[in-house]
């Protein structure tokens, strides 16, 4: 069969309707007799809670609920590990409402449910808490110290969990080796800030003794799972939706947060539905952060910029609780080697608590900090050797050849870190051209004589995707000849509803147009686990694929019995079903599923129209034989991949910075992606841009500061500043297709791609744009006043850095 | 992020606005463009019991090109002084200026009187009003007074603006034909408030060198500051690159010692205070050169 929508650049089906202002987000649901709910949050980073008066708010009037832990009953538990890992040997997760401590500022400690969401936060402000403070964690240095304070009375040390993982003899090759430099690098906070924050809306049907909840996640069936086994009830008594969802970046495929069991909680004791909607204040300082590592590595190469190998010991901030277990920090560890052949390796991780908001998955998950640390050590090669930072990279590569290889690490799904396949080097060749890379020494060198500082970063990195366990999908065709798709997963803005009707389309012969794809409700698909780890379109799309298969295998059979044909002979295009050869005599699709339901009963056109065709009669005998299972052209597909597929790509960007000022400007972004066979051009290209956006922004931009009592400094939007279209440069996207074998179309995620390698290009152009100062940068994010003080520190000192031990400076004014 | 409860009078003529503040005083707030008094609201940094919003108040939604100066009504948007074309024509500096506001959604809404009162430090406007020697027109149920540039900012956020007093206008005085003038400033983003910034106009001699300049900044002290020091510098010169360094010099110490925050150090701030005072006299300064 020919191959017609997979591949093809296809308008989003999503647009129209999201173009129009008809998209529906959590907030847009407004049901008869709605109350509003605002949560009381510690104004401490950490604190006993001695007493709350709740008095005066539930007197308010307009106040129907006031809820403190004490009222909570058994639902006062904590919220589940997730994802648990032997190396964490001391999760903590939160309380749906604190009891005795808060452990960050943010952490929720009331919930109030009004009439209007202005009455609520009015009651707020008359709830009386009194704190007692105690000592704060407020970084990773703090505690790791010896006499640190302690997160949790019980954790020794902060240390929620020591992971180690090696392969070779990284120790011996390390104090043999004839290069060997050992660097601190340090990447701080940030957050995924989808435009959209979080929010609920619950409704408990007394009628049907069910709860309905909609609610702005990536994960619909966990909670749905985790809702009922919470209130007791049957599963199928639990309808949970994530409706349009307005970003995610992976901050909200946590769960359980604490308003998603405290709005249902209130709705069943209320009876009428109750709306949670997050403000950004909110935001900023109870949905889940990411990014913050400490890295010591120490690296050994050769005369010829062979890595031997890598010892990274490093500490991982995990904010005040481990909900979703060592992920970040598992990713990291596994990431780092990325596409190089390195055959001696160390990690050795502290995940630490510190009293700040918890830490999860946000778009890249511990792969921008490895590929950091990497690619700043290949830069440093080829500094040291005056090589070609280039050539450098090729020198390390495995080549393509060498797959299926196998890093010797275990990855984040519990397999083994198995790069399935890849062509390193055609990617960079790609890159060289696009970034004219050859005559760019000598641009440099002219803008310097104009004293312009022009420099060229590059990242390169390998991303695991498409992780298991499973995904599911439904497709079913309707009598009116569309064809409805359902699957587990959610979409926050990936374009589902085009690209899973572009593979239902492939297998159908009908257009992408008469696809209607259901995403996120339980209702409408059951089984699954959730839009993360960029494996949507992989393992979700697979299923589609699988569930497609049969339906047409479904459509070929019944079509043969009608015109009794052959199935082999029997053709689908544009919507209709015919014997090879003879198209004019057809079935529409709608036609065959009305022919496919055994009924006595048919309706409208299309029935008459069937009557009328001389077609086959019913067979004696019962109506679905045994070889027709079912009634209907319908099937559900589930596919469970054997491991991650690994998807790569390098980025290469022209930054423009002013010394005197410490601004930057890119000039040029190039990006080069591999995700394995392209289902849409138009979406992997979208996914990348908005994820260049977002590690710009998290380079350069966005900070989440913290001052000594872990107050964050950054939480609006004037401070912690998102990049808008001024600030980020036109990116050129290019593709290189290497197919995975592991999956039946041959994908790879490319979801989180665009973020991985910013923060090490970033690093990388400056060094190169200020290499007159021998600048090296050992930090990230950085923002123009700390790259003023870097290069005030260089002006004073003049010097060539030392080689052995190196510390990213220590701010010198406050310059957090 | 909702604001607590709060009264909410529209009154159409600025008489019976004077009366609402003459009898809620500083229970009440006045709602201009709201662009910067809303987010406030909405954080419950201000909770006034009542709001006066003057939009309705068409008396005050002018803009007059006077013998001396420009006026421009409270109620009138940033963006339709920019529009403006008696402004396009005899006030490019104010056009300069105006364009760094934020973005243009904002200047749909935000007022130019609003964004005075305002008294942000960081802000363009009162840094240019200050620059210009501009006004302030107060009114209040007793009477009208008029308030020089100078005299009106007093610290972060706070004018000598009475509570019962409503700002009717801003003069901006007109430039001579023969200045020079430029804005710039250092901002994280587009559309930013200025981590530093300067507006500078200079006058030049017929022989040319310099005969009268002035040179404010915003984004570095709790008001806008005026360059007294290096305007006398600059007197006589031709600003060379050595008298831009002496200017850039001295205008580091106008920065604030302790204005220190997540975005810039106090000693960052130095830095891009006199990089902004080069690059303001320099283009200012060739901008005269320029017309003559
Ligand atoms: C995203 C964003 C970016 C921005 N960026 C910038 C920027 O780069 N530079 C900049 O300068 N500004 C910026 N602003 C602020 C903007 O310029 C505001 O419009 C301005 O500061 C206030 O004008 P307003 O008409 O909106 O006043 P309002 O918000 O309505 O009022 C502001 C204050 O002035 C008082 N007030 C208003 N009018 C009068 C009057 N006639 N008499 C007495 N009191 C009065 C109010 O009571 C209130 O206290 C930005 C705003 C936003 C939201």
């Amino acid at each position: 069969m020919a191959t017609r929508w997979f591949g093809a650049p296809v308008q989003r089906n999503e647009d129209p309707r999201l173009l129009r202002g008809q998209g529906l987000y959590v907030d847009d649901i407004d049901l008869p007799g709605m109350l509003h709910a605002a949560v009381l949050r510690s104004p401490y980073a950490h604190a006993k809670i001695v007493r709350i008066d709740t008095q005066a708010a539930s007197n308010l009037p307009g106040v129907h609920l006031v809820l403190t832990a004490t009222d909570l009953g058994e639902v006062l538990e904590p919220s589940p590990l997730l994802i648990p890992h032997p190396a964490l040997t001391h999760p903590r997760t939160q309380l749906p409402l604190a009891l005795h401590e808060v452990r960050y500022v943010g952490e929720a400690v009331a919930f109030v449910v009004a009439d209007s969401r202005y009455l609520a936060e009015d009651a707020l402000e008359l709830i009386d808490v009194a704190y007692e403070p105690l000592p704060v964690v407020h970084s990773l240095a703090t505690a790791s110290a010896p006499d640190a304070p302690l997160v949790h009375e019980d954790v020794q040390g902060n240390v929620a969990a020591h992971l180690l993982q090696s392969v070779g003899n990284p120790d011996e090759v390390l104090a043999n080796a004839p290069h060997v430099i050992r660097e601190t690098l340090q990447m701080e906070r940030g957050a995924a800030m989808p435009m959209e924050c979080r929010g609920i809306v619950a409704r408990w049907d007394h009628y049907e003794q069910m709860l309905t909840c909609w609610i702005s996640t990536q994960a619909p069936i966990p909670i749905r799972n985790g809702l009922a086994a919470i209130f007791h009830l049957p599963e199928h008594k639990v309808r949970v939706i994530a409706p349009d969802v307005g970003g995610g970046f992976g901050a909200k495929i946590m769960l359980f947060y604490p308003e998603e069991i405290l709005t249902p909680f209130a709705t069943m004791r209320l009876g009428r539905p109750v709306k949670w909607i997050e403000d950004r204040r909110e935001n900023f300082i109870s949905t889940n952060q990411e990014r913050g590592q400490l890295h010591e590595v120490e690296y050994a190469f050769d005369d010829q910029g062979v890595l031997l190998a890598v010892r990274d010991v490093f500490l991982h901030d995990t904010g005040a609780y481990t909900p979703y277990g060592i992920i970040v920090p598992i990713i990291t560890s596994c990431s780092l080697p990325g596409p190089y052949r390195l055959k001696h390796y160390a990690s050795d991780c502290q995940a630490l608590y510190t009293n700040k908001v918890p830490v999860s998955p946000y778009r890249g998950a511990g792969r921008p900090h490895a590929v950091f640390v990497m690619e700043r050590i290949m830069d440093r090669i080829a500094l040291e050797l005056q090589m070609d930072r280039l050539e450098v990279r090729a020198r390390n590569f495995i080549r393509p050849d060498e797959f299926p290889w196998d890093v010797g690490l275990v990855y984040q799904d519990g397999g083994p870190t198995r790069y399935d396949s890849g062509n390193y080097q055609a990617a960079l060749d790609k890159l060289k051209l696009a970034l004219d890379y050859d005559t760019f020494a000598t641009r440099q060198a002219e803008a310097r004589v104009q004293g312009r500082y022009l420099g060229l970063g590059i990242g390169y990195y390998v991303e695991g995707t498409s992780i298991g366990p499973y995904e599911g999908a439904h497709v079913r065709v309707e009598p009116d000849g569309r064809v409805f798709v359902a699957t587990g997963v959610t979409s926050q803005g990936q374009s589902h509803q085009t690209v899973f009707a572009q593979i239902v389309a492939d297998q159908l012969g009908i257009e992408p147009q008469a696809v209607l794809v259901a995403t996120g409700d339980t209702q409408a698909f059951n089984w699954g686990v959730g839009t993360f780890a960029s494996r949507a379109a992989t393992v979700a799309g697979s299923a589609v694929h699988l569930a497609a298969v049969k339906v047409r295998k479904k459509i070929q059979a019944l079509a043969a019995e009608l015109f009794e044909a052959s199935a082999e002979d029997i053709e689908l295009a544009e919507g209709k079903v015919f014997v090879k050869g003879a198209p004019q005599r057809a079935l529409t699709l709608g036609q065959l599923a009305i022919k496919a339901n055994p009924l006595r009963y048919t309706y409208g056109e299309s029935a008459r129209t069937l009557a009328a065709m001389n077609l086959a009669a019913a067979r004696p005998g019962p109506a679905l034989p045994p070889e027709r299972d079912a009634p209907g052209l319908e099937a559900d597909g589930f596919y469970s991949p054997p491991h991650g597929s690994f998807a790569s790509g390098v980025h290469g960007a022209i930054i423009e910075v002013d010394p005197a000022t410490g601004m930057v400007s890119f000039i040029k972004y190039v990006a080069v992606h591999d995700c394995g066979h392209l289902i849409n051009p138009l979406v992997v290209e979208g996914q990348v841009h908005g994820g260049v956006a977002q590690g710009i922004g998290g380079a350069f931009f966005e900070r989440l500061v913290y001052d000594d009592t872990a107050q964050l400094l950054s939480s609006t939007f004037m401070d912690y500043l998102i990049p808008t279209a001024a600030e980020i440069p036109d990116i050129t996207v290019e593709h290189i297709e290497t197919p995975s074998p592991l999956n039946p179309l041959g994908m790879k995620g490319v979801g989180e791609a665009g973020v991985i390698p910013v923060a090490a290009l970033f690093a990388s152009a400056l060094d190169d744009a200020l290499s007159p100062w021998h600048i090296r940068i050992r930090e990230m994010p950085l923002h123009p006043c700390r790259l003023h003080e870097l290069l005030q520190e260089a002006r004073c000192h003049k010097a060539v850095l030392p080689l052995a031990t190196e510390k990213p400076g220590a701010p010198t004014e406050n310059c957090h | 992020m909702k604001p607590p409860q709060f009264q909410y009078c529209a009154p159409g003529v600025l008489d019976e606005a004077l009366g609402l503040l003459d009898q809620c005083g500083t229970d009440a707030k006045i709602l201009a463009g709201g662009q910067s008094l809303i987010p406030l609201l909405n954080v419950r940094l201000v909770a006034p019991l009542y709001l006066v919003d003057i939009n309705r108040v068409a008396a005050l939604d002018y803009i007059d090109a006077r013998e001396n100066h420009l006026a421009v009504g409270a109620i009138v948007r940033q963006r339709s002084v920019e529009q403006s074309p008696v402004v396009r024509q005899r006030h490019p500096l104010l056009i300069e200026a105006i364009t760094y506001i934020g973005h243009m959604q904002i200047r749909n809404r935000g007022t130019l009187a609003g964004s005075i009162v305002h008294a942000d430090p960081a802000a363009e406007l009162p840094a240019l009003l200050c620059c210009l020697d501009g006004e302030i027109v107060a009114r209040s149920s007793t009477g009208e007074r008029i308030i020089k540039a100078e005299q009106f900012f007093t610290d972060y956020l706070t004018t000598t603006l009475d509570a019962r007093e409503i700002v009717t206008e801003i003069r901006l005085p007109w430039l001579p034909p023969q200045a020079g003038w430029a804005c710039i400033e250092f901002t994280r983003r587009a559309g930013d408030y200025a981590l530093a910034g300067a507006i500078a106009v200079v006058v030049p001699t017929p022989a040319g060198t310099c005969q009268s300049a002035r040179i404010s900044y915003f984004g570095i002290a709790a008001t806008p500051v005026r360059g007294y020091e290096i305007e006398q510098m600059l007197i006589g010169t031709t600003l060379d690159d050595a008298i831009l360094q002496a200017a850039a010099h001295a205008a580091e110490s106008l920065v604030q010692d302790d204005l220190s925050d997540i975005h810039a150090t106090s000693t960052y701030r130095r830095a891009l205070t006199a990089e902004a005072t080069r690059r303001v006299l320099r283009t200012a300064w060739q901008r005269c050169q320029n017309r003559s």
